[in-house]
């Protein structure tokens, strides 16, 4: 087994898909700087020059535009954003031109242009550097919107984005960045529009987003010692969203918990707790419960932020009640492994 | 440096071209206030005209693999830029055989194939676009440009001025073109402006301006021949601003003297100095024949008609057709 981080997964992808395609290209806020985007971007430069790895004006929104300009003349810009939140200044460009391009010339112009957006938490991160917001790209017919969760998807994701003629929005968890696992060395797609299932489990199923993959393994791996067998599906792509995956766990656990790595309200939480109940009605045996962040900003200190965010306790707790088991001793329990890593101050 | 026009024929020829799209474009619009109250053409009406000399003089200087990217004031840009006619009623009419089979309507009109890349109608929102497709062709060594037409009220917003000063800095072949009608809606420059002079902010950019007050298409024509040898030879982008006057409301085909933000007074100057009027004076005192260029009008005029039958029989989309084209269709 090849063993690889998630960011090492990004770096690899896109060293091989310029090195395959000089068309590619990419480019935003201090992408050439030494933090070379938390690491995923080292050697790039280096490697393919400044004319294909670009520092930018700070203009998010004309650089969106910029990015389909040169989409729909032969390029394939990858931009990136250190953080989600930079990406609502160019909700315009995304939304009125970058979704409707392919629409207004009737499929006949691609528009093969990545956004590459990091989700930022903790160490004060604070209510303007910590949105994921997928569930509001996801509501704009015309993006693909991708959410990697494993190394290997991260790299398989990647590639499938960039070689896509459509506008892809990646969003990356600034944790997963730390996380390691299989990583195949050649190149390899992971097709847009396809979940997996991360744990096999028979009594209940969690429909997971991003880092709440992470913590609903670390749920299912405490549950399990209580007796409880947890599926975890990750459906990765939430637009276009194939929800035939969630659809058929649940047709054999007869539950489902959505964790979703952002707010509940007219979330993707709810869009699965849709389907799921459409699809499943005659065969659940508890209504489809929903976690994500609380209904606030995300506040800086830390005592705040761990009640914003949900957890493998909250869900522990949740499956607990769903299924009416006593609550169990969580009390040895180490549930912020990640966070260790990260001291800031981004 | 080399002409920016291959070929360039003979004045003579030019000129009828400029009076020949010129008079289309007139006449098409004339069809339309003819023709919409019979509510058979159901989208929002930007008319051009009045401006008709500004898309037509600049898109005589550009050469054909250039791209224009426009406002949703655009049936001028569209037809100058080579758009066919039968397509432009049937789009207006929503009819299958439209340019994007009704689903554009006159705000979203494109031909990408004729260069004519998008039609925007929320303001300033094709300038970006416009700035990385010139991003592309100075990549890809295509020697193209992207021309990009606006109005006054698109200097207003931030996506101008993030498109300029990157094209500037990026050094792309950006020709920006705005369209100064003095008009945001109905509200005046003066409401809007916190400068005294557009073009004198934007001479302090690393850009080539040129700033006309006139409705002589070959006068605009020329300019735009200038400023793309210019842009050429620095690599530069360049900015022209032409002033004109909307002869009719902001959103449909009607005039609006009487809602009081402008005088009628003001159009009947304008009027006198019609672009139409004026290119056809020109072709008279150069020889060409009254009979000759009536016989060409009348050409065009039954064209137009029947464009306009044709569009009006023409069948609707389908129903399938509603879900096409949401992403890439590989052909």
């Amino acid at each position: 087994m090849r063993s690889r981080s998630y960011c090492e997964a990004l770096n690899e992808a896109l060293h091989q898909e310029m090195a395959r395609d000089p068309s590619t290209f990419v480019y935003g806020l201090g992408v050439p700087d030494r933090m070379s985007v938390f690491g995923s971007l080292v050697g790039i430069r280096e490697r393919f020059g400044p004319e294909r790895c670009f520092d930018t004006p700070l203009c998010e929104d004309t650089m969106t535009g910029f990015g389909l300009g040169a989409a729909i003349n032969g390029l394939r810009p990858i931009h990136v954003h250190i953080r989600v939140d930079f990406l609502l200044l160019a909700m315009n460009q995304l939304v009125n031109m970058v979704s409707t391009f392919s629409y207004s010339t009737g499929g006949r112009l691609k528009v093969p242009l990545v956004i590459r957006a990091v989700v930022g938490r903790g160490w004060g991160q604070g209510y303007q550097h910590s949105k994921s917001l997928h569930a509001l790209f996801a509501h704009i017919p015309g993006l693909k919107v991708v959410l990697p969760t494993t190394p290997r998807d991260a790299k398989g994701v990647l590639i499938a984005a960039i070689r896509d003629d459509n506008p892809v929005i990646v969003i990356e968890h600034r944790w997963l960045y730390w996380a390691t696992g299989e990583v195949p060395e050649e190149p390899y797609t992971v097709p847009l529009g396809e979940g997996q299932i991360l744990r096999r489990g028979s009594d209940l199923t969690i429909v997971a987003t991003s880092w709440m993959n992470v913590e609903a393994l670390k749920a299912a791996e405490i549950l399990q010692r209580a007796g409880v067998s947890v599926e975890v599906v990750d459906p990765r792509t939430i637009a276009p969203f194939d929800e035939r995956l969630a659809v058929e766990s649940v047709e054999r656990t007869g539950h489902c918990l959505v964790a979703d790595n952002d707010w509940t309200h007219c979330g993707f939480g709810a869009e699965v707790a849709a389907r799921v109940s459409e699809q499943c009605f005659g065969r659940l045996k508890s209504p489809v419960t929903r976690l994500g962040f609380a209904p606030t900003p995300c506040p800086t200190v830390r005592v705040l932020e761990n009640e914003f965010y949900p957890n493998a306790e909250d869900i522990v707790r949740a499956v607990e009640a769903k299924l009416g088991l006593a609550p169990s001793d969580l009390s040895g329990e180490d549930f912020y492994s990640h966070e260790r890593r990260f001291t800031g101050p981004f | 440096m080399k002409d920016a026009t291959v070929n360039p024929p003979s004045l003579g020829t030019r000129s009828l071209e400029l009076y020949k799209t010129l008079y289309t474009i007139r006449r098409a619009e004339e069809l339309i206030i003819q023709y919409y109250p019979e509510n058979d053409m159901k989208t929002p009406m930007h008319m051009s005209m009045g401006q008709e000399a500004i898309p037509v003089g600049v898109c005589a200087a550009l050469r054909d693999g250039d791209q224009v990217f426009a406002s949703y004031r655009s049936h001028a840009t569209f037809l100058a830029k080579g758009g066919a006619t039968d397509r432009f009623f049937a789009e207006l009419y929503g009819r299958q055989t439209g340019t994007v089979n009704g689903k554009a309507g006159s705000m979203h009109l494109a031909d990408p194939a004729k260069g004519h890349m998008c039609s925007s109608a929320v303001v300033a929102t094709g300038i970006p676009v416009a700035v990385g497709a010139a991003f592309a062709h100075k990549r890809r060594g295509t020697g193209r440009l992207a021309c990009v037409f606006f109005g006054d009220g698109a200097a207003d917003e931030g996506a101008f001025w993030e498109s300029l000063n990157t094209a500037c800095v990026m050094r792309l072949p950006v020709l920006f073109v705005c369209e100064d009608n003095g008009l945001a809606v109905q509200t005046p420059a003066h409401v809007r402006q916190g400068y005294a002079s557009l073009t004198d902010i934007i001479s302090r950019f690393k850009c080539h301006v040129a700033a006309q007050d006139t409705t002589d298409v070959e006068a605009i024509r020329q300019t735009a021949e200038g400023a793309i040898i210019r842009m050429r030879a620095s690599g530069q982008p360049a900015f022209l601003s032409f002033t004109c006057y909307r002869y009719l409301e902001h959103v449909g085909v009607r005039e609006d003297f009487h809602l009081g933000y402008r005088s009628r007074d003001d159009y009947e100057a304008w009027r006198q100095r019609d672009c139409l009027t004026l290119q056809r004076a020109r072709l008279v005192d150069a020889g060409h024949g009254e009979e000759a260029l009536r016989s060409l009008e009348q050409d065009i005029d039954e064209r137009l008609q029947q464009d306009v039958a044709r569009a009006k029989v023409a069948p609707p989309p389908g129903p399938e057709e509603l879900f096409k084209g949401v992403f890439h269709e590989k052909p």
